[in-house]
């Protein structure tokens, strides 16, 4: 998909949707791929994109257990948040890559 | 024939891609590996946003037995894909040694753990979650003489292969047999 503005700024973005850089993220640009979803980020949202940004920052390998544990939501909360892709989706909107894990 | 070849191909350009909608995933066999397949299965369909029914049958039953679900094996003997840590053959007589089922199930459970697979009551819990389903077959639970109350809160009835089939209703639909 290569460059494209989203919400003021300039993001490249790969073939599935997902942004190339985490740097070019930012709240809005969150709240921007959410409505693409179909979602209306609340601050729950917020805490669990933020948590996935710092977990991937730090090089972790993110699983909804992860997310589970977190004390943020449970496994439940999650799928709520985040109907139809728990990680998949959160991943997209946190502005970080595709999640490489099968659980 | 070379009309036919050529007519494939146009029409693989023109497929309109249909993403699966339903998984039935039948697991019938009662060891760690065999489990866990069908559970990573179904959670990962769930994940993807498939409808996912996990149906346990025969010794697949140990699964969703309150009793047994959270001691399951993998066999140490006949297993030609079994190896020692770091590689080596494991040979079946080793396998036949008191312990060393138990011993090896315990260490795979332990690496799995490290991946963040959860043992299994736990993963029926994030299967259920997210909107997965859990069944017994009606035939094993007679044949093993369990009931309802003995097997695991997640599992939602007790039902026959009729009822398994009509629950594949609707296009994109599979129906899988671990």
């Amino acid at each position: 998909m290569g460059q494209t503005v989203i919400a003021g700024v300039s993001v490249d973005l790969n073939d599935e949707g997902y942004l190339n850089d985490p740097s070019q993220w930012n709240e809005e640009v969150a709240a921007e791929i959410a409505k693409e979803e179909g979602i209306d980020l609340t601050d729950k949202h917020f805490e669990v994109l933020h948590f996935l940004r710092d977990k991937h920052a730090a090089g972790e390998q993110l699983t909804i257990r992860k997310v589970g544990k977190s004390g943020i939501t449970d496994i439940k909360g999650l799928y709520q948040l985040f109907p139809g892709g728990p990680l998949k989706k959160s991943s997209r909107i946190a502005g970080i890559p595709k999640p490489a894990s099968c659980v | 024939m070379e009309t036919n070849v050529q007519a494939n191909q146009t029409s693989t350009k023109k497929v309109e891609k249909k993403p699966l909608e339903k998984v039935l995933i039948i697991c019938a066999k009662g060891s760690i590996e065999d489990v866990y397949a069908a559970l990573v299965m179904a959670n990962g369909a769930v994940m993807e946003g498939i409808e996912a029914k996990l149906f346990f049958t025969f010794f697949g039953m140990d699964a969703i037995t309150t009793k047994q679900m959270n001691k399951l094996h993998t066999g140490t003997i006949g297993n030609p894909a079994m190896r020692m840590p770091g590689g080596l053959p494991f040979p079946s007589i080793l396998g036949m040694l008191p312990g060393v089922e138990a011993g090896v199930s315990s260490m795979m459970m332990k690496q799995m753990e490290k991946l963040d697979i959860p043992p299994v009551d736990e993963f029926m819990d994030m299967i259920t979650a997210g909107g997965g389903e859990i069944y017994a077959c009606k035939l094993a639970a007679d044949m093993f003489g369990l009931e309802k109350k003995d097997l695991s809160e997640h599992v939602k009835d007790i039902i026959t292969v009729g009822q398994f089939y009509e629950m594949a209703d609707g296009d994109r639909t599979q129906i899988i047999f671990t």
